[in-house]
């Protein structure tokens, strides 16, 4: 009986002496949270391929400061709340120096306060939404925000497709895809273009024939689409089964294999903006592209590359600062500049945001093609 | 004008669907008095069952293809009701009726969360198994052969279901059981096969529904059958339930009001609609538009 109450207690004990005794490694201890299991796997997946390959370069070319650098990964399957236990063990018992992710903005906003108050450096590869760095001076971004992509659609709207009168169809539940519609607006409506029709609905929606009726009793000659891949395939069948055959556009939220496969001859035709393009020829973009094939046998996507960025913008502060005090890695990653990233050339800018180029892609005889790329203005 | 015709178009056969799963609910009632909450559930199934087994065929697309898809998927799912009723609910048949609905509720979470387990959380891709072409374009508005093929095979399902009720013999023996159960059984009907006979039906006509809205919206997921098994429950009661004309209409008059709502309004005030047809009918009508009023006996 008393063995019973007692062996609990010791196990505790026994197990607060390994992490007291936990002996710290030579080498720079870097921590990664990232989903790994559940609703979005693969961009966790994809992102830690990234930041693995990354790694194991800076490690191949002598490391940073002498040392090797080490990574430790956490999973939190794609829970907000699972992401900011994962940070608090990542800098409490893991003592890490700085922290990779999420590339989802809610499990970034998550984190992002524990990261703050311990005055551990993080960078998010892939979270769009502004609210992610205003968390505080230690949170950064590998990627632009939804404010420069809803900019650039309107833009690349208005001037290289020459479109005058656009409906908006947005998902009314996702913060992403309002801030897109209201950015885009914006842009097009200043540049002397009008929104014709606003229409709205809610994820999980299979039905969008009522919206697209009105949106057609309007006239058209482009709708800006900013939602998710999961419905966007869906609304182009609907809409051509209406016989709407303007082009569709949308952003980042549209890159997946599933946008082609429901959408099929759909979205023939269609636009969306996103942070790289496998067809992008520059040699940046070629060799990482070869590397990551001969490591994980698959062509990278946006996370991957984004992963990619974030850990190398990390090792080039490291390396610039000369020592792994929070403070001196924050001061680096702050100024940043022309860093020569796959995604791009990234610059810091003082909200903490990678200002840089975006990829316009075209949807072309069942292919996402390289269109164009805008650099910020 | 032309819009406002597309928009009936679009919500009638909208609510086709809703009135094939609306039918399931009202014949359960009706000869059980008890909610299937589970039923939205079995159509994601029936939806599933097609998607897997047209991809094991993988048969193109033709008439003779749909129309086996859709029996395969009816007969499996008319199993699955079997399994539900047997496993489910016949050990509470005596016990309080709250008991069976919470059991309802259960099946429905069951449903929803093995099916993830099972299918996976990720949106499938149902495939087209009908070609699509336009069966006509009057200035602009425009219906297409698979909302037609809703609108032909709802309305079709639900005379041969009325056939089986007022013609048949089960027919006969469910409309004896909705009665009064202890009377069935005095005058020598198996109660607990005409039971399973209903649930057998009405999750076939679940499936139906599953695949029919898989071929104009082809994206299923493990969750699909919440929203609308609560939508077609409203339309069900909307119709008058326990009335099978009554399911019809409800549904149809769900889909229609639906699609002018997210048309000329917001999508946003869909939702909300259904739930506000609701109470107005629980304090208007409250036996709906077809439903007859019983007298509770003390």
């Amino acid at each position: 009986m008393l063995m019973k109450k007692i062996l609990p207690i010791c196990l505790i004990y026994l197990s607060l002496i390994g992490i007291g005794c936990k002996k710290k490694g030579d080498g720079i201890l870097i921590g990664e949270f990232a989903s790994l299991t559940g609703s979005t796997a693969t961009f966790g997946q994809s992102m830690n391929h990234g930041i693995q390959l990354a790694l194991s370069e800076i490690n191949q070319s002598g490391g940073l400061l002498g040392k090797q650098v080490e990574l430790k990964v956490e999973d939190n399957q794609s829970k907000p709340e699972e992401a900011k236990t994962a940070v608090l063990k990542l800098i409490k018992q893991n003592q890490v120096v700085a922290l990779l992710g999420e590339v989802a903005s809610s499990r970034s906003l998550a984190a992002a306060p524990e990261a703050q108050k311990s005055r551990i450096p993080m960078i998010s590869p892939a979270s769009t939404n502004p609210k992610v760095t205003e968390v505080g001076d230690y949170i950064f971004r590998a990627c632009f925000v939804d404010t420069f992509q809803g900019e650039s659609m309107g833009r690349f709207a208005y001037q290289d497709l020459g479109l005058r009168k656009i409906a908006v169809l947005y998902d009314v539940k996702n913060d992403y895809s309002v801030g897109l519609a209201e950015y885009f607006e914006k842009t097009f409506t200043a540049l002397g273009g009008e929104i014709v029709e606003k229409q709205s609905y809610s994820e999980g929606d299979i039905e969008f024939r009522a919206q697209l009726t009105t949106i057609k009793g309007k006239k058209p000659d482009g709708i800006f689409l900013p939602g998710y891949y999961t419905e966007v395939g869906l609304v182009a069948r609907q809409a051509r089964d209406l016989e709407i055959k303007v082009p569709l556009m949308g952003g980042d939220g549209w890159d997946s294999a599933k946008t082609l496969e429901i959408g099929g001859k759909a979205v023939e035709g269609s636009y969306y903006s996103n942070h790289y393009s496998a067809e992008d020829p520059s040699e940046t973009v070629q060799n990482f592209i070869k590397k990551y094939q001969e490591k994980y046998h698959e062509v990278p996507d946006a996370m991957a590359v984004l992963g990619y960025d974030a850990a190398h913008i990390l090792f080039d502060a490291i390396k610039r600062a000369g020592s792994t005090d929070g403070k001196s890695i924050r001061d680096a990653i702050a100024t940043t500049k022309d860093f020569q990233g796959v995604s791009g050339m990234i610059t810091m800018d003082p909200q903490r945001n990678a200002s840089k180029k975006i990829v316009i892609l075209k949807i072309e005889g069942g292919k996402v093609r390289f269109h164009k790329s805008l650099e910020p203005s | 004008m032309s819009q406002f015709l597309q928009q009936l178009i679009n919500g009638l056969a909208w609510g086709s669907i809703y009135a094939l799963l609306a039918l399931g609910y009202t014949m359960v009632y009706g000869v059980l008095r008890l909610i299937n909450f589970a039923h939205g559930d079995v159509y994601m199934v029936g939806a599933m069952v097609g998607y897997y087994f047209a991809r094991w065929m993988a048969g193109g697309s033709s008439v003779p293809y749909f129309l086996l898809v859709l029996a395969v998927s009816m007969i499996a799912c008319a199993l699955l009701g079997l399994l539900i009723e047997r496993f489910a609910y016949r050990p509470l048949r005596n016990a309080p009726r709250l008991n069976a609905l919470i059991t309802a509720i259960g099946v429905s979470l069951f449903l929803e969360y093995f099916g993830q387990y099972l299918f996976g959380a990720d949106p499938k891709f149902f495939p087209s198994l009908l070609p699509t072409w336009e069966v006509f374009n009057f200035h602009g508005v425009i219906l297409n052969n698979i909302q037609l093929v809703i609108f032909i095979v709802s309305f079709l399902l639900m005379l041969a279901l009325r056939y089986v009720v007022l013609k048949t013999k089960t027919g006969k023996a469910m409309r004896a059981v909705s009665f009064s159960h202890t009377a069935s059984y005095l005058v020598g009907i198996n109660v607990n096969r005409v039971i399973a006979w209903t649930f057998a039906i009405g999750s076939a006509l679940a499936a139906a529904a599953g695949i029919l809205v898989g071929l104009s919206n082809p994206k299923i997921d493990p969750l699909m059958g919440l929203v609308p098994g609560l939508k077609a429950f409203v339309a069900a009661v909307l119709g008058g339930i326990g009335s099978i004309p009554g399911a019809l209409i409800g549904g149809l008059i769900m889909g229609v009001a639906e699609t002018l709502v997210a048309g000329y309004l917001s999508s946003t005030y869909r939702n909300a609609l259904a739930f506000i047809i609701l109470i107005v009918i629980l304090l208007v009508k409250p036996t709906g538009i077809l439903g007859k009023s019983t007298q509770e006996k003390v």
